[in-house]
C-alpha cells in the first residue's frame, strides 16, 4: 500500500512532531547556552530503561520514561555534588549503564517491542491518545519555563550571581531536569532516543546567528524545529526512511543554511 | 567598632571539607562605609568566605548576623559569565530586577556603560563586562557591594580604570565594599582595611600597617610590601599621574 501525506497516521505523525518542535527548540536553547548537550544525551539514553520498566509494569511508556529519566537526573545532580569525578565522566558511566540495563531487561523478558522504533523513531506508533499526552506535556513544560523564565536565564548566565540574588539554584536545576525529561518522553516515539539531542541542539544552534535576544532565539529555534519536522516527516514518507533521521537531516540542512539566512535577519 | 553601624557581623566562621579547614575561626565585621579588601594566596578560602557572608554557603560553625533587610550587590568573576546566549547589556542588567528608569539611567552614567548599553554581552571586552557587572550590582541601591576578584583578567590600565571607578562610586554613594583582590598595590588608596586570609586571618588592619606586618611579609614577600609602600607614596603625591599616562598609551 502506498503511503500518502494525507493518511491519518502521517498527519498524526506530523502533529506529534510539531509537539516535539514546540518544546525542543525552547529547551534546546538552554542546553546550548549551558553547554549541556551531553547531559541531554545521557538523559535520553536512560529513557530506554524507562521504556522497559513501563512495559514490565504495564503502565504508560511516557510515564515510565519521565520517572526513570527524572531519577537519573536526580542521581546525577547528587553524584555531581561530591566532585570526585567530572560531570563528563559521571554522565558517560550513567548513560551507558542505563542504556545497557534497558536493553538487557527488554531482551531477558522477551518483551515484544521494536527497539529500532525507540532508537530512531517511528511515526506509525503514534496514536490519538499519545497525541493528547504529548500536547499536555508540551503545555506543562512551556508553562513551567515561562513562569520561571528570568530565574532560568540568570542561573544559566551565572549560578553564583543567581544565588547571590536569592534564586534557589538547586530548585531551578531540578526543574530544568524535569523539563528535559518531559522533552525526552515526548520525543522518543517520533525522533528516537538516539537522536533526541540532535533535535535539542541543531535548531537552537541554527537560530543562534539569527537572534539577538534569548526570546527571539527560542522562537526562531522553535520555528526551525517545526519546519524540520514537517519537511522531515514528508521526506521519510517519500523515501520510506525512519522519521527521526529524516527530521534531523532536514534540520541539519537548515543549520548549514543559517549563516546565509543571518544576512537577511540581523539588520543592526 | 560600633555594633549599631554593623551591616554584617560574622563571628567564628569555620568551614571544613574532607577533614581540612577551609576557614578557621574567621571573624569579619562590615560596618557602614567600610572598604575592606581580602587578600590571600590561592586556596586561602577567600571565595568561600564571601559565599558564607552572602548566605549561600552555610558554615559548619559560627554565626553571621546581618542588618535587617540589608541590600547586597554582588559582582562575580567576569570569567564565569557565559557568552553563548544572545542578550544585550540592558536586558542583562535588568534581568530579574525591579527597577525604575531613573535609577537605571543613573547607574548607566555612573558606570560609564552608555555607549555599550545595546551591545551583545558576548562581544564585550573584559573591562566593559566588569563595568556591566558592577552596574547590575548597583541597580537596586545596595548598602554593600561584594566583589570577587573584579579586575582579575584585565590589563594594568583596565585594572586602574576599574578601581578608580569603584573608588568614585564608593565615595559618591557612601556604601560599603567588601572585595577580594590581589591587586593590593592598586587599591591601596581606597581600602580602609585589609584582611589577610590564609584559611585563618593572618593579619588585618590599615594597609600601611599590613605592609609592615611580619606575617604579611612572609606570605607575600618583601617586594610586595615595598611595592605597596611605593604605590601608596605615588598616589598620595600625584594621584592621577600614573593612571593618565597608562590610559593615554592604551588609546594610542
Amino acid at each position: 500500500m502506498e503511503k500518502k501525506i494525507t493518511d491519518p497516521f502521517i498527519l498524526r505523525g506530523i502533529l506529534a512532531g510539531i509537539a516535539v518542535a514546540l518544546i525542543s527548540g525552547l529547551v534546546g536553547c538552554f542546553v546550548v547556552w549551558k553547554r549541556m548537550s551531553y547531559y541531554g544525551e545521557s538523559i535520553a539514553h536512560s529513557s530506554l530503561l524507562g521504556v522497559a520498566f513501563a512495559i514490565l509494569m504495564g503502565v504508560s511508556i511516557n510515564l515510565g520514561v519521565v520517572f526513570t529519566c527524572l531519577l537519573f537526573g536526580i542521581l546525577f545532580l547528587w553524584l555531581q555534588h561530591s566532585k570526585v569525578l567530572s560531570s563528563d565522566t559521571l554522565l558517560g558511566v550513567l548513560a551507558h549503564v542505563t542504556l545497557a540495563l534497558g536493553i538487557i531487561i527488554i531482551s531477558l523478558n522477551k518483551i515484544k517491542i521494536d527497539i529500532h522504533a525507540f532508537l530512531f523513531g517511528d511515526i506509525l506508533t503514534v496514536s490519538s491518545s499519545d497525541l493528547w499526552g504529548m500536547y499536555l506535556g508540551v503545555l506543562i513544560a512551556i508553562s513551567l519555563i515561562c513562569y520561571n523564565w528570568s530565574s532560568l536565564l540568570l542561573v544559566t548566565i551565572d549560578e553564583d550571581l543567581a544565588k547571590a540574588e536569592g534564586v534557589n539554584t538547586l530548585n531551578i536545576n531540578l526543574l530544568f531536569t524535569f523539563i528535559l525529561t518531559i522533552v525526552v518522553a515526548i520525543s522518543i516515539q517520533i525522533i528516537g532516543l538516539l537522536l533526541i539531542t540532535a533535535m535539542l541542539i541543531i535548531p537552537a544552534a541554527a537560530s543562534r546567528r539569527l537572534a539577538n535576544s534569548p526570546e527571539t532565539m527560542a522562537l526562531v529555534a522553535t520555528f526551525i524545529g517545526i519546519v524540520s519536522v514537517i519537511l522531515g516527516v514528508m521526506l521519510s514518507v517519500e523515501i520510506d526512511a525512519p522519521s527521526g533521521p529524516s527530521i534531523v537531516l532536514v534540520s541539519a540542512i537548515l543549520f548549514f543554511l543559517s549563516p546565509f539566512l543571518s544576512i537577511f535577519v540581523i539588520k543592526k | 567598632m560600633n555594633s549599631l553601624n554593623a551591616l554584617i557581623s560574622a563571628k567564628n566562621i569555620n568551614v571544613f571539607k574532607n577533614d581540612k579547614f577551609i576557614l578557621q575561626n574567621v571573624d569579619v565585621q562590615i560596618n557602614k562605609n567600610d572598604f575592606i579588601t581580602i587578600i590571600g594566596p590561592n586556596g586561602a578560602g577567600k571565595t568561600m568566605l564571601l559565599k558564607c557572608i552572602m548566605g549561600f554557603y552555610k558554615p559548619d560553625k559560627g554565626t553571621i548576623i546581618k542588618k535587617e533587610n540589608l541590600k547586597i550587590g554582588y559582582v562575580p568573576q567576569s570569567t564565569n559569565i557565559i557568552n553563548t546566549m544572545p542578550i544585550n547589556v540592558k536586558s542583562f542588567i535588568t534581568l530579574r530586577k525591579k527597577y525604575d528608569q531613573l535609577s537605571l539611567k543613573q547607574v548607566v552614567v555612573e558606570t560609564k556603560i552608555g555607549e555599550i548599553i545595546n551591545k551583545q554581552i558576548s562581544v564585550l571586552s573584559g573591562g566593559e563586562m566588569q563595568r556591566v557587572l558592577l552596574a547590575r550590582s548597583l541597580l537596586n541601591n545596595p548598602e554593600l557591594i561584594i566583589l570577587d576578584e573584579p579586575a582579575q583578567n584585565l590589563d594594568i590600565a583596565g585594572q586602574m580604570n576599574f578601581y578608580e571607578l569603584l573608588q568614585s562610586i564608593y565615595s559618591k554613594r557612601k556604601l560599603s565594599i567588601l572585595m577580594v583582590s590581589h591587586d593590593l598595590h592598586l587599591v591601596m588608596v581606597s581600602t580602609k582595611k585589609v584582611l589577610c586570609l590564609s584559611n585563618h586571618i593572618c593579619c588585618s588592619g590599615k594597609p600601611q600597617q599590613i605592609a609592615q606586618d611580619p606575617e604579611f611579609i612572609s606570605m607575600f614577600g618583601k617586594d610586595m610590601a615595598n611595592m605597596m609602600a611605593v604605590y601608596q607614596h605615588n598616589h598620595n603625591n600625584n594621584p592621577n599621574n600614573n593612571d593618565n599616562s597608562l590610559i593615554g598609551e592604551k588609546n594610542n
